[in-house]
């Protein structure tokens, strides 16, 4: 159980990244499935080959953030859409993948990571690494909770909400979506660096379905604990990370085979995505609909607050 | 101030649907001056707004404001010259961010957005003196989010929004049309308060021939993409609907008589 709460929180920084595109940028960016795999590919290379596993590891998140960057120039100046423009880079990044590690898996057995300070000290499974975990989480949800509140993310913000507004005074809405896909994609290879170090190898299939767990952490997280503030919907991104795996765990425990995984993280998202428009749900719809970055007028309207 | 020269747009041209939405439109609105502009559906109206605010790009013609060509900047690159208000009460703000938030969006036009902090104790003063103006307590409703606030207050909102950071030309697009008469009344008085007191060259569309008398220093009527009368503001204090109703009869009438000619 231990160790799905921390595998949980690591995921938690690749979800923090599908929150920004998901939710602020109202951009649905799948991506995630390619830069995930390259943050882990470029970390591990790098590891193996002797560079220091901080440095590695921030350098995967440069190669997340060029990816999301030829997403967002596909998108915006090439006027591809949104879901064309992900899918594209992220089957490209396949190969790109493959370039990187120079084979289909890279083992980092042995080798120093960021991770083996925990592993040596025997703290990996005890509450002592949940805590650090979590405090690292803390520290990204800072980041972007602070980001978010600037000038510039106030724009970026906007651009998700009222694309036209937003450019009548002043802003360019496609380097916004530029940047946020950069900074998503590079928070995503971010999260995958750490995973090949928590697993101890990096594999060309690790990124299939994790925009999947990514939204089923937003999803999940934000009908529980809501968004009523930027904080609270970051936090519940994070928390609901947490939750999804524990589902994981309960489902494996119950029977269920590893190889089931990804029908799982589906009907969690179908389920997190439809119970809440069931009437007898009115207390989470509330939270979404009320609360959410989704929200759209003609919902206002209907729940009756514009009176 | 503005000045719109020889502007020309065909809608689908070369198709059975082809439409001439201006035919060579010549405008100079000066400094302060507030221009109402009527006519029917299609007459080019909005047209000549999505020009001037780069939504949309002439055929031929340029668009100058203070002197600079815009024509060929982009909606956003030309944000910093100007204010807009949509006919939809809905179009001006961000329903998900607070008061505040939509305020220091709008104080940031066309200045460079980097990594200082969106709200500041200063910036959240100036915005509860500037709100205060409106006379609706959204001062005291800082940290609200916008989409909670009726139509006619985050109208009301869009056109505070629209003018104080200091625009140069302020558009208005039938932005009382979508309002119920109560509300109407409320931002029309809030422009004629907000154009006076910021001295803005305006440029308004509007479908209600008294508001077009009532508010602003000229009129201006269009009828099928050209600007067929032209009343300063002498001749335009002069004027009743009624008066306006005749004189468009007139005008449309001679003008369909020389077409059916032509053709």
């Amino acid at each position: 159980m231990i160790t799905a709460v921390e595998l949980g929180l690591i995921y938690a920084i690749m979800a923090l990244g599908v929150y920004l595109t998901f939710r602020i940028l109202d951009f649905p960016d799948l991506t995630v499935d390619g830069s995930f795999t390259s943050g882990a590919a470029t970390a591990s290379i790098l590891i193996v080959n002797g560079t220091n596993p901080l440095i590695a590891t921030l350098l995967a998140f440069v190669v997340g953030a060029v990816a999301g960057i030829i997403t967002g120039l596909l998108h915006t100046k090439g006027k591809i859409d949104g879901l064309l423009a992900g899918i594209l880079t992220m089957i490209a990044l396949y190969s790109i993948n493959l370039r990187i590690m120079g084979k289909a898996n890279v083992s980092l057995l042995g080798e120093d990571t960021l991770i083996s300070p925990l592993r040596e000290n025997k703290l990996l499974g005890t509450p002592t690494s949940v805590a650090i975990l979590f405090l690292g989480c803390l520290v990204v949800v800072g980041l972007i909770v602070w980001f978010l509140r600037t000038d510039v993310g106030l724009a970026m913000r906007a651009t998700g909400d009222n694309e036209e507004m937003i450019r009548s005074f002043g802003v360019s809405t496609d380097n916004q979506k530029i940047l946020g896909l950069a900074l998503s994609n590079g928070l995503v290879a971010f999260a995958g660096a750490l995973i090949a170090q928590f697993q101890g190898f990096a594999d060309i299939g690790m990124g299939i379905g994790v925009i999947l767990i990514g939204l089923a952490s937003v999803i999940v997280g934000q009908a529980i604990f809501g968004q009523r503030f930027i904080w609270i919907a970051a936090l519940a991104v994070v928390l609901g990370s947490v939750i999804y795996r524990l589902v994981i765990q309960l489902a494996l425990n119950a029977g269920l085979e590893v190889n089931d995984m990804k029908l799982i993280s589906a009907v969690l998202v179908v389920i997190a995505l439809i119970l809440p428009q069931w009437k007898g749900f009115s207390k989470f719809a509330n939270r979404i609909r009320i609360r959410g970055k989704a929200t759209t007028n003609q919902e206002i309207k209907e729940v009756g607050i514009d009176a | 101030m503005l000045e719109i020269t020889n502007l020309s747009k065909t809608f689908f041209p070369g198709t059975v649907n082809e439409r001439k939405a201006l035919r060579d439109i010549n405008l100079r609105l000066n400094d302060g001056e507030f221009v109402t502009v009527i006519g029917s559906n299609g007459a080019g109206k909005s047209t000549v707004l999505n020009m001037v605010g780069g939504k949309m790009r002439p055929d031929a013609g340029s668009v100058r404001i203070a002197g600079k060509d815009v024509t060929k900047l982009a909606d956003h690159a030309r944000a910093k010259y100007i204010g807009r208000v949509f006919q939809d009460p809905m179009a001006g703000t961000a329903p998900s961010m607070s008061i505040e938030e939509n305020m220091s969006l709008a104080l940031g036009r066309g200045t460079f957005r980097g990594l200082a902090s969106g709200v500041t104790k200063n910036k959240r003063e100036q915005f509860v003196e500037e709100l205060k103006s409106l006379e609706l307590g959204l001062e005291n409703r800082l940290k609200a989010k916008v989409g909670l606030l009726s139509g006619g207050q985050r109208q009301a909102l869009s056109l505070l929004m629209a003018t104080f950071s200091g625009p140069k030309i302020l558009l208005l697009d039938e932005h009382t049309a979508a309002l119920d008469p109560q509300r109407a009344a409320l931002v029309a008085r809030l422009t004629e308060e907000i154009v006076q007191r910021h001295q803005l060259t305006t440029l308004m569309v509007t479908h209600n021939m008294e508001q077009a008398l009532r508010l602003g220093s000229r009129l201006i009527m269009m009828h099928d993409g050209q600007i067929i009368l032209d009343l300063d503001s002498e001749q335009k204090a002069k004027m009743t609907v009624p008066d306006l109703l005749h004189e468009f009869e007139k005008i449309k009438g001679a003008q369909l008589d020389d077409r059916t000619m032509l053709q």
